[in-house]
């Protein structure tokens, strides 16, 4: 053990400590909100930050998807095959752009990654309605970088998983005993700044898009 | 007449810059609204406060239990963890990282604690090279200065002073002053350092002793990007930062960026339990977290001064602060301004080098208001006040420094007075009839107001006059 460890420690414990009640340290809910509810406050937070929403369902979010890829010019999109979503999407590839899995460490094709992926595509764990926010578990399939690099990110919600705020969804999906994954995030519209003078712009290291959509 | 001090030099020549004098009233007035805004409900803004503040106090008093079991799971999950008990230990540590890496430099995320380590010029005398990589650090980093606001480390610049140190610094890129063109400019050539860098060094928001998480609050992704891309992530933080359970941790986001900006949240919360697994693709092989105690565990020593601790660095107090939004960051001349600044730098460095600071308060009580874990900042201004003129130790590093003999006297010789009622009757029934002898040059204090008028009469001989018995 270090010398400093050491010291640090014998100071902490070296004076009383006060005792300290605890009352009201525990999550209050304060909202009453149904799925409706929950959908239009989470899409009113995600717009005010310039995130695009669109409302879907499990018919029509391919061809969405596959419409919204046409429009925004993409010729390619980064996404596992092997999520529900991706399922689906390479089932149809002849409706998408190139697409392209994240199949090996990010060591063997860093410079492809930050430099020609126009777009991806990622599932998520859950919502949350209160601050408009998806939550994010990045797994072996779909790593850390694919909400991180690509100037666009799309992201499916499946709103049976839009939770009012984050201490319900961490409590309902029991994160403390599911363990933590290397990464856990939440993810509230494309990356932002207002360090120059406190003029909001978009897309500063992040994605500069996030297209979320709701099934 | 004494030297004025160093303090008093940049408050002055801070004070005649008009220009950026509004453009920080201008910023503030916006935090604050911001801030306003977020909490529509009083009750409910006044119940989180007690939530987050029992989360932090709590958090405290348990700190050693609590650090021993971050240290143990964050081991468990494979993060590396260091102690330092100065900020040099600390640096140390960071360049030992360095070293057996082989690296020259490091891409950096915003950490307050970084810049209270001075940890970019120590690495610059060893040869590395940190480069900063959120945009307001990135900015100020490029013209040689430090942060004035600890969320808004640029927001002493203007537009057009960005634009033209853009110019002056990219000559290739075409002068601009549209923000979000310049704000390409910085992704553009940040990118390139991202992609390269052999190491990341971030801050800390949170660590959460239950699961061994460290959790990082950002908007720009500088900070995700600093944490996942270079082979090795290094984050260092305060030994405070430390909370019990992970369920603290909701409340404390919920009112943090509230409090700061005025944002329901951040753009990322980033929660990083350990580096890349196996079968895992992106993400750091290696994670260090440098534990830092700088005076921390003094300040710990006094049940007072203990709360100082409980910061959550949002900022708040610094946005609703008087004097800060007058005199700006750079003046207090410290790593931390504005009110937390003021009671922070003077029990970590010493009443002998900050303990002017603790003059530069009104004690108007916006700060103690508005603070999300209700630090009473004004008490502890007011006790650090004390600390610096006691006569009996004391537990402030350099208690009892600030103590003038003169003044000492002074107040002795009045308190004396004021419980002796013939003394101060006399006293005062003199002052009366040599009131016209008062001069009007008093130094400092009639430099900018006219010399205080002693009354023709005292307050007993007045309220005698209207027939109240003072006795
Ligand atoms: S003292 Fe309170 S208001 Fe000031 S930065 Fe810390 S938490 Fe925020």
């Amino acid at each position: 053990m270090s010398e400093a460890r050491t010291h640090i420690f014998q100071r902490l414990r070296a004076v009383p400590r006060p005792e300290v009640d605890t009352t009201g340290r525990d999550y209050v809910p304060i909202y009453d909100w149904d799925r409706a509810e929950r959908i239009k406050r989470f899409t009113e937070r995600m717009q005010a930050v310039r995130a695009e929403v669109h409302h879907s369902d499990r018919d029509s979010w391919l061809n969405l998807l596959a419409d919204l890829c046409k429009a925004k010019g993409l010729t390619n999109l980064l996404v596992s095959p092997h999520t529900e979503w991706g399922q689906a999407i390479y089932q149809q590839v002849g409706e998408f752009p190139t697409l392209q899995d994240y199949d090996r460490a990010i060591e063997a094709w860093k410079h492809e990654m930050f430099y020609n992926i126009d777009a991806s595509l990622t599932s998520t764990v859950g919502g949350i309605a209160e601050t408009g926010s998806l939550i994010l578990w990045p797994t072996e399939q779909e790593p850390r970088i694919m909400s991180l690099v690509p100037p666009v990110h799309f992201a499916i919600l499946d709103t049976q998983h839009l939770y009012t705020t984050f201490a319900e969804a961490m409590q309902e999906q029991d994160w403390l005993n599911q363990g933590m994954p290397t990464n856990a995030l939440l993810i509230s519209g494309p990356s932002k700044s207002a360090d120059i003078a406190q003029v909001l712009a978009y897309g500063v290291h992040g994605p500069k898009e996030l297209v979320v959509i709701l099934i | 007449m004494a030297k004025p001090s160093e303090f008093r030099i940049q408050v002055d020549q801070a004070l005649g810059k008009t220009e950026v004098r509004a453009h920080f009233r201008k910023a503030m007035d916006t935090l604050m609204t911001n801030r306003r805004n977020q909490f529509p409900d009083n009750a409910e803004l006044q119940r989180l406060r007690d939530q987050a503040q029992v989360i932090r106090a709590n958090a405290l008093s348990k700190l050693p239990e609590l650090l021993e079991q971050l240290e143990s799971n964050l081991t468990r999950n494979g993060i590396h963890v260091h102690w330092a008990e100065t900020t040099d230990e600390a640096n140390d540590i960071v360049l030992k990282i360095m070293q057996k890496h082989n690296a020259t430099w490091m891409i950096k995320g915003k950490s307050m604690v970084s810049e209270e380590m001075g940890l970019n010029h120590f690495l610059e005398s060893k040869g590395i090279e940190a480069l900063e990589s959120d945009l307001g650090e990135f900015i100020i980093q490029l013209d040689g200065e430090t942060p004035s606001h600890i969320i808004m480390p640029a927001i002493h610049k203007s537009k057009e002073q960005i634009a033209q140190l853009f110019n002056e610094k990219f000559p290739d890129i075409p002068y601009t002053e549209d923000v979000d063109t310049l704000t390409r400019t910085a992704r553009d050539i940040l990118r390139e350092k991202f992609y390269n860098a052999p190491v990341g060094l971030s801050g800390v928001n949170f660590a959460v002793a239950e699961t061994g998480t460290l959790c990082l609050v950002e908007n720009e992704g500088n900070g995700r990007m600093s944490t996942t891309i270079p082979p090795v992530h290094i984050a260092v933080t305060g030994i405070e930062k430390v909370v019990e359970k992970l369920s603290d941790i909701p409340p404390l986001l919920s009112i943090l960026p509230r409090s700061a900006t005025g944002q329901p949240i951040t753009t990322y919360f980033n929660m990083i339990s350990s580096p890349r697994k196996k079968g895992e693709k992106d993400g750091p092989e290696e994670v260090h977290l440098v534990l830092l105690d700088n005076g921390r565990s003094r300040i710990y020593s006094d049940p007072e001064l203990l709360a100082t601790l409980r910061c959550i660095r949002c900022g708040a107090c610094i946005n609703h602060c008087p004097v800060y939004v007058r005199i700006g960051g750079h003046s207090y001349g410290t790593v931390y301004p504005g009110p937390i600044g003021t009671i922070l730098e003077p029990q970590k460095s010493g009443l002998k080098v900050h303990g002017e600071l603790v003059q530069a308060s009104s004690l108007c009580g916006a700060c103690g208001e508005v603070c999300p874990v209700r630090i009473p900042i004004p008490s502890i201004i007011n006790r650090l006040r004390y600390e610096g003129v006691r006569q009996d130790g004391g537990s402030a590093l350099d208690a009892g420094s600030k103590r003038k003999p003169l003044e000492a006297i002074t107040w002795k010789a009045w308190s004396w007075a004021a419980s002796h009622p013939s003394v101060y009757n006399l006293g005062s029934t003199v002052a009366t009839q040599v009131r016209n002898l008062v001069p009007h040059n008093l130094g400092a204090w009639t430099s900018v107001r006219t010399a205080p008028a002693v009354a023709d009469k005292t307050l007993h001989q007045q309220l005698k006059a209207l027939g109240v018995d003072h006795e």
